[in-house]
């Protein structure tokens, strides 16, 4: 990707940018996910079925809608086709298949979206052009709301062995016959070492303080972070860099001795994969557990769509709850849970 | 549309329909083979049962003998036979995932129902009772299946491609019981076999539920000419050949008119449908009813890879 410019030079289309609340006044941005972040099928169904069971919570408090995300969504990806597209250009959502995690999200979403779920099968490439097979032959193919790793992309740049890609995408895309939304690489900026960086290079891009501040972050491949974070690791919530989902991290108030020894020798061993942070008070929501209602902690996933023409986000986020007593990490796949978000009209 | 899904949709409706006529000749098979032997004669109705379903070859390298207790295991419940009724269910049900969106509420309920019941069953029914209960389940779920897509889908090429699939399966299946029981089907200036052979002959009329139907359409007792002439050339018997190629051109005809695009799926279909049609019982006998069951076969399936090159590839 290195010298490759994308169409409208836009990389991140769909973003989901983590955010937690540690006082009355203070958010922090946790996390930014810049690659394919998910959820969004959450947000709109937790709110269908507020809708349903609490009528009357809705009728007494204006909270605003956040229906229109699809909506929002399909415009965001139809301004940045390729200036070879025609006028009405054709969106896909391409999805590794049925196996994968989040399918019910991809079909939900292209659904809503009214676009083709496509897999890395039903399209090809000829003369740098993608298409997909349909009933009634090739159907050119102008914007790609891919939910797959770049890995997998295309067997002829990336993985060989991958089975989900399609064969010569790379091609179309570098020739900017095709835009890929999100941009192929944009993984590097929701790392979680660049996170570290992330205030400087707004203020460096932007001449401004970020108006989000980022949690104070030890970045371990510095001596002197290192030296710190090693004396602290009791206190201290310790990251891979390239870990996601929750795996590979290790808070530092909820761990034993052994783990923290673990963490330690790794540490030792490869610093620069590694970042730190304090273990943060994060915020907690009222949540019906088995013994009755119970706070439990929480964060929030508001989603940005870039577009050519404009920047658009729904009033609205996934809210993710660790329904764990105590715990910190609000990831699904570690069995978190979700709530419907309101943002109220005053 | 994508042609993976409507090839999905046009396998989730072959499936369903398979299942469902795999059901019906056990249904009749397990009935026949309770009758005495003096009334149907030494048959073996299990190997029958085998042959119609088209899968003779791969029955005997996992088997010894055709027996109720091996072909219903085979035809029933065998993960091994991909054409056994579970097979069938989980086959359409992966498929109906995939198109998830390009189904109703209705038939995904129906379908993904049928899937998450079949457990119920586990490996095999402890009982002949309960065999009759999967029996009729199973032609429950495929009648809410096909009703569920006739009731709630679009009439636009997702629907069409999904009929297809039902035509031309239930084609096959027609024509194999014949194909099976041919020998049993003789021309009316044939001597006929006597009373031996009146339960085989409503055996087969019950295998395409069409006892009734026949009795309403011919006013007269069960002679095996009229049976062949009902399940080949009536086109008011919804499972004869006849019927079944009605609408198939029709569904064919939708197609193309809709893309705008004739091609050789809509003139393979049209010319089985022109044969039929111009068919005289009397003529298929004398040209060999066996040869014309068999020539049909060939071109249902060549149909099939037609439809397919055409539109699903």
């Amino acid at each position: 990707m290195y010298g490759q410019r994308v169409p409208h030079d836009i990389y991140v289309h769909v973003g989901g940018i983590d955010i937690i609340r540690v006082d009355a006044e203070s958010f922090y941005v946790l996390e930014d996910n810049a690659r394919t972040p998910s959820g969004v099928s959450y947000m709109l169904e937790n709110r269908e079925i507020m809708l349903r069971l609490f009528p009357e919570l809705f009728a007494r408090h204006r909270v605003a809608p956040v229906e229109n995300y699809p909506d929002e969504l399909l415009a965001t990806l139809k301004s940045v086709a390729p200036s070879t597209a025609n006028s009405d250009p054709t969106v896909v959502l391409l999805t590794p298949g049925v196996y994968n995690s989040a399918y019910y999200e991809h079909s939900f979403l292209a659904d809503k979206l009214g676009v083709e779920l496509v897999e890395g099968r039903d399209l090809f490439v000829k003369d740098e052009l993608v298409f997909m097979r349909t009933t009634q032959g090739p159907k050119r193919v102008d914007v790609i709301y891919r939910r797959i790793d770049d890995d997998f992309l295309d067997p002829l740049t990336f993985r060989p062995d991958s089975a989900l890609g399609v064969p010569g995408l790379m091609s179309s895309y570098h020739a900017g016959h095709v835009t890929l939304a999100n941009a192929v690489g944009t993984g590097i900026a929701d790392d979680k070492a660049v996170y570290s960086y992330m205030p400087k290079i707004v203020k460096f891009y932007l001449g401004q303080e970020p108006i989000l501040k980022n949690v104070p972050t030890w970045c371990c491949r510095e001596a002197d972070h290192l030296a710190y974070v090693l004396d602290h690791l009791e206190e201290l919530v310790v990251k891979e860099v390239h870990g996601s989902g929750g795996y590979g991290m290790m808070i530092g108030p909820k761990s034993d001795k052994a783990t923290i020894a673990a963490f330690r020798a790794k540490l030792k061993a490869g610093p620069k994969n590694f970042i730190a942070q304090p273990t943060l008070a994060l915020s907690t929501c009222p949540t019906c557990v088995e013994e009755g209602v119970a706070p439990r902690h929480v964060d929030l996933r508001p989603f940005v769509l870039t577009g050519r023409d404009r920047i658009r986000i729904v009033p609205g986020g996934l809210t993710r709850v660790a329904l764990q007593k105590g715990s910190l990490v609000v990831n699904s796949s570690q069995g978190g849970g979700t709530k419907d978000t309101w943002v109220l009209d005053t | 549309m994508l042609s993976r899904t409507a090839d999905n949709l046009f396998w989730l409706a072959r499936y369903v329909e398979r299942a469902e006529c795999l059901a019906r000749i056990l249904e009749v098979t397990q009935r026949v083979t309770t009758l005495p032997l003096a009334y149907v004669g030494a048959t073996n109705e299990w190997e029958s049962a085998i042959e119609t379903a088209g899968c003779a070859a791969a029955f005997a390298s996992n088997y010894p003998e055709a027996n109720e207790e091996t072909v219903i295991d085979f035809l029933c419940f065998s993960a091994a036979n991909p054409s056994s009724i579970r097979s069938c269910f989980e086959i359409a049900r992966t498929n109906a995932r995939a198109v998830r969106t390009a189904l109703t509420v209705e038939m995904w309920d129906a379908i993904n129902g049928t899937w998450l019941e079949l457990k119920r069953f586990g490996n095999g029914p402890t009982s002949r009772e309960e065999f009759m209960r999967f029996l009729r389940w199973v032609q429950e779920s495929s009648l809410r299946f096909d009703g569920s897509a006739y009731r709630t889908m679009l009439r636009n090429d997702a629907y069409w491609f999904s009929r297809l699939g039902v035509y031309i399966e239930r084609a096959d299946n027609t024509a194999r019981i014949l194909d099976v029981k041919y020998h049993l089907l003789l021309p009316a200036n044939e001597r006929v076999g006597g009373p031996l052979d009146y339960f085989q002959w409503a055996a087969i009329l019950r295998s395409v539920s069409a006892l009734t139907a026949y009795h309403w359409v011919y006013r007269e007792s069960v002679k095996p000419w009229l049976i062949a002439d009902l399940l080949i050339l009536k086109d008011e018997m919804p499972r004869s050949l006849a019927s079944c190629y009605s609408a198939l051109v029709q569904n064919l005809d939708n197609i193309a008119r809709a893309y705008g695009r004739q091609g050789a799926a809509q003139r393979k279909a049209r010319a089985i449908r022109a044969r039929l049609e111009n068919s005289r019982m009397e003529e298929i006998f004398k040209e060999g009813l066996h040869e014309f069951i068999d020539g049909f076969i060939n071109d249902n399936n060549e149909l099939g890879t037609v439809v397919s090159e055409q539109y699903l590839m």
